[in-house]
């Protein structure tokens, strides 16, 4: 092991020294360790190892100096199955780097590996914002969202709208939490009241008990703090209850273009929510999305799929300006130090914890009769500016930030 | 359980020269595989083999078809986790702690379960894992479904170092190696002959005046308590406990892995995980096929290949010898 | 929660029709699995992937050739019942001299197999079907939607009338009498397997149907089968395997139980029917209804 270990670092000197000699490109193996095939597998998944493809390819059109290849595989939301991938890419295969990896469980175990073997993660699709607090690291970089940044644009805009009182419908496990108490917080700052809260096993396919609770508790707002089939589950029942014509409100606090595709405009038209990116913003994104959309069957892209192709451009050049990837601690350096600018996240900035700064918008989504094309969905609200969107840098617990 | 072609291997005991040469030749092979193949997948094969060694002991020996044995394995792999990572132990007391756990759970649930046949016995079984994964999900020391992370690998016995996958190979070797003596010697002993007896006949051994509850009862446990060892093993190994490992689905691979191996023959399930776990580690790039190809897999073992690998090889070099003696 | 024990009567009303619905869909997929494990002794874990190919089904239907719910309810049942009957033929058949364990076994597989290629075309977070019968009643303690109350009202007509076919009427009686003594019963000049491979078909039938009618309530996914099968198994369990009125009867009871809990603790509302179970088979074994053999 040791003497591998020595060639390794042996060659890599040698790659850098070739480089500078003769311009030899660097070789980086970026890993896509994502979703193929359950929960996640619509807003991460397949989408995301194209996005990782298609981030290296516009990079070589501008940069000659990265030889970049690109493996995917699918950690089934098994921590176990995710790790022990993990940690063959960077022990065996070479690679230099992991991206996606929705599902929080899987994206903290991963987060563990990389450090021990000084390599980048870059997450873009899990929610945990104990990434960048409690368990951050020198070697990972969190980039679309968290749960924090979704609480935050959700719940304040929602209450400041009049909606200030709430009952939460949470998932019961460690992420709903979070959720939850996430968006207490924002709402009770801003001048709100949480009336009421249920929990919701997992894997629950009816929710209408909990929505007649929900009703019964006479809130304004019902906060729905739980992810994918929950989210359309509770949505699609609340409709059926008559629960918005009643008069309450639905705020989703984590929902992807993905899940309003399947829950149909019809059903979710007027609902409130939080995302880091859209694909109908600006020309570049549009351009992205018609190519991807082309790639992949017709499916628009979602923030964790556009957070991809933006989080793998800015570890590319991070790379390209050191000129190795092999030491993991000194890629992420870089990219903290490098101002972060691609075409779809635009102009914004890697903390000190490793999260990535850049604005949230706030969208509600249409109404069937204004949706004039495929994946049409949203309305921008209100755009909550980069210093605002996120945890502030002192909060999270995050050990790497030093205290002054 | 009444399936009498399970039993082809069992009647072979016994330490012949050949025997004790293909052991050897196995175990020279297991000490130089590290070099040749990536040791932490090595490592989670033989997790998983003897995990589904444990199972098929109570499964292909006794007869008695588990549906929730994923409580022992996840349930000791929490425990380990928690006294290394919170509490301080060392790795040989944590898995001391987890295996110990396993087998009071098993003790629990053996005794309210073992009285139940077929069928019954499985749901018994099913019903009391739901609820312990239950109080997995609830309990906070746990972490909920993010597992219990970052467990440290601290020197074993305080002086072996096992921060290295290598070292920790032979480390997990070991224990492997014993885990299976212990069911091999279990199966080879007058009280395995008792609990094939209970397979075959229940009745007639009862009549036989042996008291059946207790022989299953101590096979139970005995079974659990190895499949603790394997779980706690495995915390130590990836660092991590989660609840993907105490989820029913954890109790359906384990059966896949020991019908695939071949159900009743002291290798099968070895062979059956090694497949399993290879076929998911290589597989995983392959993504959404994963499902597909694990459920044609299933489908082919029953419809064809129904002794799994290894029965279906010990039948066939039985068959051969039999014409040969004609 | 405890404002909900305040205002009991009329909140507890409401969350017991709501377990009545629940348990609707609970006796229907509960009835289909003690059809088929009564008169073939199989164990059919492909039952929540059928479920969730009925429900596909209607999916289809309408999105492809434009037949409405309806229609569907009728269409989509009989071509899973279909295909399920061609399963049958092709591979249950040949396991039915071995012990349950190879017939749950081989339809767990198929589960897989199925599940997978649903996801693999459709993607795994579901597609939306619009509900047929929009609207709903006020009933003075709570809001009915329209289509809950169809969905109650067809699965208690639909469970009462299998249950007449199968244990008052001739058919039924050949069916029983079938899987007690084939050889007798074929001996009568009845074509014993092609009416097993039936019964088979009218199972999963069954399931399928209980698909098309979540499909409007619930999502359209893939997982939406494997998610429910194994409380399914628990409710035919605690009613006794194979007993067709205990399917019945713990299907729409163990909603209610569950709806309850539900307000009570809702935490527990997945794992209550499981605690159930274990009570149930530590004290008869053989389950509520069922008679042990």
């Amino acid at each position: 092991m040791r003497f591998a270990a020595i060639l390794m670092a042996a060659a890599s000197v040698l790659a850098v020294t070739a480089s500078a000699q003769a311009q030899t490109p660097v070789k980086v193996k970026i890993g896509v360790l994502t979703d193929m095939s359950s929960l996640y597998a619509d807003l991460a998944g397949p989408g995301s190892v194209w996005a990782a493809k298609k981030a290296v390819e516009d990079f070589n059109a501008t940069n000659k100096s990265l030889q970049v290849e690109v493996v995917a595989a699918d950690h089934q939301n098994k921590a176990d199955v995710g790790t022990s991938v993990a940690r063959q890419w960077y022990d065996v295969d070479g690679v230099d780097m992991i991206v996606d990896t929705p599902n929080s469980g899987v994206a903290l175990a991963i987060n563990t590996v990389t450090r021990e073997k000084n390599k980048v993660f870059v997450n873009s699709g899990a929610a945990s914002s104990d990434l960048t607090g409690k368990q951050c690291s020198p070697n990972t970089v969190h980039w679309t969202y968290d749960t924090w940044a979704l609480a935050n644009g959700t719940g304040k805009a929602v209450t400041k709208n009049g909606g200030d009182t709430w009952f939460f419908l949470t998932a019961d496990y460690a992420f709903g939490h979070a959720l939850e108490r996430d968006t207490s917080e924002v709402v009770k700052a801003n001048g709100g009241k949480v009336v009421g809260n249920v929990r919701v096993p997992i894997n629950n396919a009816d929710f209408s008990s909990f929505l007649l609770q929900a009703q019964g508790s006479k809130a304004k707002v019902i906060g729905l703090a739980n992810a994918g089939g929950d989210t359309i589950n509770s949505i699609k029942q609340a409709a059926e209850y008559g629960i918005v014509s009643g008069g309450q409100k639905l705020a989703g606090l984590l929902i992807f273009l993905s899940d309003i595709n399947s829950i149909g405009l019809k059903t979710a038209q007027g609902l409130n929510l939080t995302s880091a990116w859209y694909w109908d913003m600006t020309d570049a994104n549009r351009a992205f999305a018609k190519e991807f959309s082309a790639a992949n069957g017709g499916k628009y892209p979602t923030m964790v799929q556009a957070g991809v192709y933006s989080g793998v451009t800015h570890y590319l050049k991070s790379v390209a300006a050191i000129k190795s990837a092999k030491d993991g601690a000194a890629v992420v350096a870089e990219m903290k130090k490098m101002p972060t600018d691609d075409k779809l996240f635009g102009k914004g900035e890697v903390r000190a914890d490793g999260r990535q700064i850049h604005p949230m918008y706030l969208f509600e989504v249409k109404k069937p009769s204004d949706s004039k094309g495929p994946y049409d969905f949203y309305t921008l609200k209100a755009t909550i500016p980069a210093n605002e969107a996120f945890r502030p840098l002192d909060q999270g617990g995050c050990p790497l930030v030093k205290k002054t | 359980m009444t399936t009498s072609h399970i039993a082809t291997s069992a009647g072979q005991d016994g330490y012949s020269p050949v025997r004790i040469i293909i052991a050897l030749a196995v175990l020279a092979v297991l000490l130089v595989a590290p070099f040749g193949v990536y040791p932490v997948f090595l490592m989670k094969v033989m997790c998983f083999a003897l995990f589904a060694c444990a199972f098929n002991l109570l499964l292909g020996y006794v007869g008695l078809l588990s549906f929730g044995h994923a409580m022992f394995f996840g349930g000791a792999s929490y425990i380990c986790a928690h006294a290394v990572k919170v509490m301080g132990f060392s790795p040989e007391l944590g898995i001391l702690a987890g295996t110990a756990f396993a087998a009071v759970l098993g003790l629990v649930a053996g005794l309210l379960a073992i009285r139940r046949l077929g069928i019954y016995f499985a749901m018994v079984t099913l019903a009391l894992a739901q609820m312990f994964f239950f109080f997995c999900l609830q309990a906070p020391f746990t972490g909920g479904e993010d597992g219990l992370q970052a467990v440290p690998r601290r020197p074993l016995f305080g002086v072996i170092d096992i921060t290295s996958d290598l070292n920790l190979y032979y480390v997990v070797l070991a224990i492997f190696i014993i885990g299976f003596a212990i069911i091999y010697r279990t199966v080879h002993s007058p009280f395995g002959q008792v609990l094939k007896a209970i397979r075959e006949n229940e009745a007639r051994a009862v009549s036989l005046g042996y008291r059946v509850h207790q022989y299953k009862l101590m096979a139970f446990v005995l079974s659990a308590a190895l499949v603790g060892l394997a779980g706690s093993t495995k915390a130590i190994v990836f660092q991590l406990a989660s609840l993907t490992d105490v989820a029913w689905q954890m109790s359906g691979e384990v059966v896949l892995m020991t019908l695939v191996g071949g159900m009743g023959t002291i290798i099968g399930p070895v062979v059956g995980a090694a497949v399993i776990v290879t076929m998911q580690n290589y597989l995983a790039s392959l993504g959404e096929w994963v499902l597909v190809i694990q459920g044609v897999i299933f489908v082919l073992a029953v419809s064809l290949f129904r002794r799994g690998i290894v029965g279906e090889i010990v039948a066939f070099i039985q068959k051969r010898k039999d014409a040969a003696a004609n | 929660m405890f404002e909900l024990i305040g205002v009991a009567p009329q909140a507890l009303f409401g969350q017991l029709l709501l377990g009545l619905i629940n348990g609707a869909f609970y006796a229907m997929l509960s009835l289909g699995l003690a059809v088929i494990f009564g008169l073939l002794n199989v164990i059919n874990f492909t039952h929540g992937a059928q479920y969730m190919m009925g429900a596909f089904g209607a999916w289809m239907l309408l999105n492809y050739v434009g037949i409405p719910f309806w229609g569907a309810l009728v269409l989509s049942p009989i071509i899973v019942a279909i295909i399920g009957m061609i399963i049958e033929r092709t591979l249950l058949r040949r396991l039915y001299h071995l012990d349950h364990l190879y017939g749950l076994l081989l339809t767990f597989g198929l589960a897989l197999i199925l599940e997978g290629l649903f996801r693999r075309q459709y993607g795994s977070s579901g597609l939306p079907y619009d509900n047929p019968l929009p609207g709903g009643t006020n009933l003075g303690f709570m809001f009915l939607p329209n289509y809950r109350g169809f969905v109650v009202i067809a699965s208690l007509v639909i469970c009462l009338a299998t249950w007449f076919v199968i244990e008052r009427t001739k058919l039924g009686s050949y069916l029983r009498a079938a899987t007690e003594r084939p050889d007798l019963v074929q001996a009568f000049g009845i074509d014993v397997p092609r009416m097993i491979t039936l019964t088979y078909g009218f199972g999963v039938g069954l399931a399928a149907l209980a698909g098309v009618l979540a499909a409007p309530a619930y999502q359209v996914s893939p997982t939406m089968g494997s998610n429910l099968i194994i409380v399914v198994f628990a409710v035919v369990v605690i009613g006794g395997m194979g007993s067709i009125m205990g399917a019945i009867v713990t299907g729409f009871g163990l909603g209610v139980i569950e709806g309850l809990t539900k307000v009570f603790y809702p935490e527990a509302s997945s794992t209550v029917i499981f605690v159930i179970m274990a009570i149930v088979l530590l004290i008869k074994p053989a389950g509520l209804f069922g008679t042990a053999k």
